[in-house]
């Protein structure tokens, strides 16, 4: 056709359009909150600029196919994928790709029924919800359960590949879950695989990383290391990573919520005056109190 | 005969357009929507079947207006209206009620009138579809 490229050299400002679309300031936001996560921080900006792309083809004309967003987060616990979906449902938002950017959380026990028949309407249920936002489906593998044939996880299956191909317009869904169960769940749903175009991994983060994730936690609840008690914690990871169920961020989250605890009890018990300022600081003692210098393992829940 | 009832009663009929404006408008104040449907058109029967469920936590009018295409598809020849709910304390009541779909050909209403004593008159109004059972009127 003559007329689908009218104006072919029309002069299109790049930055303009990548200002005023407020993607920079998602990304931003996205940079300044999350540490590490380099692979995928890279991959958002890239999905980023190609839906830039193409609702800039579209605008002129050009043939774009709509591209398919559903994605795969993989990961151990803890390493942001929820958070990351959260930034991600906003980001397509913002860029026209889904009409609200809202994000529906599901699991096995939201899709899947307990008896014949009762697996398609809560399905169906969850599909509606999510329409014009996001579908994460934490934990996608339980999904599917090979060792029972009769399982009603294969229909909740069916029904989302089906939703996933025929209503792309509708909404972008996320599968999230352990590295290596998910690649054994890819390949005994090759329909899962091929509708996928995104696999995110999202990598542990090292101990520097860690310690700045605390940093960040701390001062967003009002709290302050000094530096013996930051030099505590380093130590109180390095311990902590070598053990069973580390879970990344959580973990860390988890330890500050027992730091805070014993730093409350040390202030009670000292009792006497003290100024506003040791409200929020938070000293080696507490960090060194924890169970794991001592060789034990950190309970998880605040003790 | 054209029954109407509901907020837009005196309006024509909407487009899926403004429909689905509306049911945003719902959404905004937080008003769960529901679908009901009827083939009894007496201004008497107000309570209707509700198709699915009432639709809590509901972000997109789209999903709405799907499951509006699919009771249309099912029902093509009834009555489906729409209403949103007001769930906030102290009001507690459906905020907006409006028709969306109607059969082809409505055929109005027999309006009876009893002589009793003393030459009073009592009226009674019988829908010349509902002669018929539930389910084939309109056909």
């Amino acid at each position: 056709m003559a007329d689908t490229l009218e104006t072919p050299s029309e002069q299109i400002d790049l930055d303009q359009v990548w200002q005023s679309s407020e993607i920079q300031s998602l990304l931003d936001k996205l940079n300044e909150e999350l540490i590490g996560l380099v692979p995928v921080k890279t991959r958002i900006r890239e999905i980023a600029a190609m839906l830039l792309v193409a609702r800039l083809r579209e605008q002129h004309q050009m043939l774009t196919d709509r591209p398919t967003l559903h994605m795969s987060f993989t990961g151990r616990p803890g390493t942001g994928k929820t958070t990351v979906a959260m930034r991600m449902a906003k980001i397509l938002h913002s860029l026209g790709y889904v009409r609200k950017g809202h994000l529906v959380v599901a699991s096995r026990d939201d899709l899947v029924g307990q008896y014949v028949g009762h697996t398609a309407p809560k399905t169906k249920e969850m599909l509606k919800k999510a329409i014009g936002g996001v579908l994460f489906i934490d934990e996608a593998y339980y999904l599917y359960r090979p060792e029972n044939e009769r399982d009603y996880g294969q229909e909740a299956i069916e029904m989302l590949l089906t939703a996933m191909e025929n209503q792309r317009d509708d909404f972008v869904v996320i599968l999230a879950g352990y590295k290596e169960r998910m690649d054994t769940f890819f390949q005994s749903n090759p329909g899962f695989h091929s509708r996928v175009a995104h696999h995110i991994h999202f990598p542990d983060y090292s101990l520097d990383e860690l310690v700045q994730i605390a940093d960040l936690m701390v001062r967003q609840q009002m709290y302050a290391f000094d530096d013996d008690s930051r030099e505590a914690f380093r130590e109180y990871l390095d311990l902590r990573v070598q053990q069973p169920h580390f879970a990344n961020a959580r973990s860390v989250r988890n330890a500050l919520d027992r730091i805070k605890l014993r730093q409350a009890n040390r202030l009670i018990r000292a009792g006497g005056s003290i100024v506003a300022k040791d409200l929020a600081r938070i000293d080696a003692e507490d960090v060194r109190a924890s169970r794991v210098f001592r060789g034990g393992t950190a309970s998880e829940t605040p003790s | 005969m054209r029954i109407t009832q509901g907020t837009f009663s005196y309006l024509p009929d909407f487009d899926d357009e403004q429909i689905q404006a509306q049911i945003q408008y719902c959404l905004n104040n937080d008003w769960p929507i529901a679908i009901e449907y009827t083939d009894d058109p007496h201004p008497r029967n107000v309570y209707w079947d509700m198709y699915g469920l009432p639709m809590f936590d509901i972000k997109d009018p789209v999903a709405i207006m799907q499951t509006l295409a699919e009771c249309k598809a099912t029902f093509p020849n009834g009555y489906i209206r729409v209403s949103g709910y007001d769930r906030s304390l102290g009001r507690a009541t459906t905020a907006l009620q409006f028709i969306v779909h109607r059969p082809t050909d409505e055929p109005g209403f027999h309006l009876e009138r009893q002589e009793t004593n003393d030459r009073q008159v009592r009226y009674t109004i019988r829908s010349y579809a509902a002669d018929k059972p539930s389910g084939r009127r309109y056909e």
